[in-house]
């Protein structure tokens, strides 16, 4: 069974290290874990009154000060730990869950798949924040509180996704030649179908994590974390509180608003290359014709190029 | 015919089934939270309120003797007949006339600015696809993408700073001008589109490119198949194939996409609200949660949700429609 694995696998990192696109996204998002860990050492102390508040940027101050008199810098940096650490952690809960029931569900179809979609349908067309606000007002601020609300809110999506998946590959004969050969449901769905999901759960994992950066920012912003940690939603919050706007102090939200973007963008990036190389349809031609000599193909995908004109 | 209806019913039992879900998920979470902080933000309370409004908090949250089930058929009979509770940041108005007043802003607002968006985006994505490797296919995704990274009130935020505070293109908040009138009058309606203009475009342009990018790949594999290569080899116009012939069919899976993703946009939209102090129902919510004002964050919640239900049943509606084979 190993080796098929090792090939889908490989096959699959070979793809995503000569993609271009994900290679970008994988180094920026490294750049920002590392600056998250190891920064908040070698930057000011962002907690501290440092200088007079609302300072525009200058030599001390690289980024100006906040409403507290704290070091943007310094906020924006330590900021990153907690929105990092609590998105991914919530990405990666929303694709178990996801694969979990979204496996199950088109896995076993019949009585099973009727309840659980309903489930899915319902919690997806259930809007978010209005459901993320009133759970996380009545718990007790942080980031506990934040990753359970965003995990409960968004894990239906990727059940969505997973649950039609799962249904192709229900129905393709290495999954009925593992049945009559007697192996148990949990064996095929875990070691038989979800190694060849690869793609699918990692684009899910980022997308997911991308959702949860971007609704954990707002639900922060609106003051229902807990606004004494750094994070990047709460520097937001106090930038607002503090007036940032009207007294014309760009620099305290702007470097945090672009943190925020430059990171969902390199997950995009990621998802785009993800994509690329699951459906060579979606590349543009050029990249094939520069990259491709007409007589090799790559990953044993045969180059499908439509030419409409 | 009565296959339509057929389908229209199931998805209102769907529907049904939705909200039910949400009066429940209401209902409980209060009642269901470790350590009982109904309780806690009762006492906290105390002393600061008036005591009807105590016995309007204590009937809201369950802090009365009746047994569990009991709460939950007088909640269920209340809801039923319009009835939200009292809020307690804006004592003794019922959650329910605060909500309809700003409910017809967010309307306005957020559905305007959703509509022109998907529209707009599901056009580019059918030119940008159709014009495979052109100049707009090589440059619009990866733009948009980036902007559509951006969360929406931050945006906002830098579009108000711009175009509001640095340039005084437009106003820096609310809905209309205090010289005007509310009502059915010239300067209030063209007071109402000029403040509109800055929220709405920064929504659209954050959602702009999501729509385009999945209109876009849709429609690439749309345009692979035989039925599209056939209509070529008939000679039929490009403008006929990529509109009536690729488009139409693309466009379906978009719809769909669209009803699952109000949600998320509407939840943008709430948020960019209150950058621009537009009274809707996003500027409550920030109130309500300032306020802790628990009643009203309920009555938001179930407003936004039954709102957001009646529009995916509309776009059940819209998919019937243009999607012959639901008819059948």
């Amino acid at each position: 069974m190993d080796y098929i694995h090792n090939s889908i696998f490989t096959r699959w990192i070979t793809g995503i290290i000569q993609n271009r696109k994900a290679v970008t996204g994988v180094g920026i998002i490294f750049v920002f874990i590392f600056l998250a860990v190891f920064g908040p050492f070698i930057t000011q102390d962002p907690t501290a009154f440092l200088s007079r508040p609302l300072s525009p940027p200058s030599w001390e101050h690289w980024l100006g000060t906040n409403g507290q008199g704290q070091d943007v810098l310094a906020q924006t940096i330590s900021g990153a730990r907690q929105t990092l650490l609590v998105g991914f952690t919530t990405g990666i809960m929303v694709v178990l869950i996801g694969a979990l029931i979204g496996g199950i569900s088109g896995y076993y179809g019949g009585r099973i798949d009727d309840i659980l979609s309903l489930l899915i349908n319902v919690f997806l067309v259930m809007p978010g924040l209005p459901l993320m606000v009133i759970l996380a007002s009545w718990l007790p601020p942080g980031p506990g509180t934040l990753t359970g609300v965003l995990v409960l809110t968004g894990w239906a999506w990727n059940a969505r996704v997973i649950r039609s998946q799962m249904m192709t590959f229900r129905n393709r004969d290495f999954v009925s030649a593992a049945i009559v050969s007697g192996e148990r449901n949990i064996r095929i769905i875990i070691i038989e179908i979800m190694p060849r999901m690869l793609s699918l759960l990692a684009s899910s994992f980022i997308g997911a994590s991308i959702y949860a950066i971007g609704a954990q920012v707002g639900l922060e912003f609106l003051g229902l974390g807990d606004v004494s940690t750094i994070t990047w939603g709460t520097n937001l919050y106090w930038a607002s509180n503090d007036m940032a706007l009207l007294t014309g102090s760009w620099w305290t939200f702007v470097p945090t608003g672009l943190s925020i973007a430059i990171v969902s963008f390199a997950l995009t990036l990621i998802n785009f290359g993800i994509d690329e190389v699951t459906n060579p349809r979606l590349i543009s031609e050029r990249v094939w014709r520069e990259n491709i000599p007409r007589d090799k193909a790559v990953n044993g995908i045969t180059p499908v190029v439509k030419d409409h004109e | 015919m009565n296959h339509s209806v057929n389908y229209l019913l199931r998805r209102l039992g769907f529907y049904f089934v939705a909200a039910w879900a949400a009066l429940t998920l209401n209902f409980f979470i209060p009642r269901m939270m470790p350590g009982d902080p109904a309780a806690i933000i009762f006492a906290r309370f105390r002393g600061k309120l008036k005591p009807e409004a105590m016995n309007a908090l204590r009937e809201t949250f369950g802090l009365t003797d009746e047994p569990l089930l009991g709460q939950y058929w007088s909640y269920l009979k209340s809801i039923l007949q319009g009835d939200l509770g009292i809020s307690i940041a804006y004592f003794p108005e019922p959650v329910t006339s605060i909500i309809s007043s700003a409910f017809l802003w967010t309307i306005f607002l957020a559905g305007f600015s959703l509509i022109i968006s998907f529209s707009l985006g599901t056009l580019l994505g059918t030119i940008i696809a159709w014009n495979r490797n052109g100049r707009l296919d090589s440059t619009l995704p990866p733009v948009l993408a980036f902007v559509g990274a951006f969360p929406y009130f931050w945006l906002a935020m830098v579009a108000l700073y711009i175009f509001g505070f640095e340039l005084s293109w437009f106003p820096l908040g609310h809905a209309y001008g205090n010289h005007v009138t509310p009502g059915f009058n010239i300067p209030f309606i063209l007071s109402a589109l000029y403040h509109a203009i800055l929220p709405a475009s920064t929504m659209i342009i954050v959602s702009l490119g999501g729509w385009m990018l999945s209109m876009r790949n849709i429609m690439i594999t749309t345009l692979g198949t035989d039925y599209i290569s056939f209509a070529h080899a008939k000679g039929l116009s490009s403008r006929l194939i990529m509109l009536r012939y690729a488009a139409r069919n693309a466009i379906l899976p978009n719809f769909t996409g669209f009803g699952m993703a109000l949600g998320f946009v509407l939840s943008g939209a709430l948020l960019t609200e209150i950058i621009f102090s537009y009274p809707g129902q996003g500027y409550l919510l920030l109130q309500a949660v300032r306020a802790q004002d628990f009643p009203l964050m309920q009555g938001l919640f179930m407003t936004i949700t039954f709102a957001v239900l009646a529009a995916n049943w509309i776009v059940d509606i819209l998919i019937l429609f243009f999607d012959p084979r639901t008819r059948t």
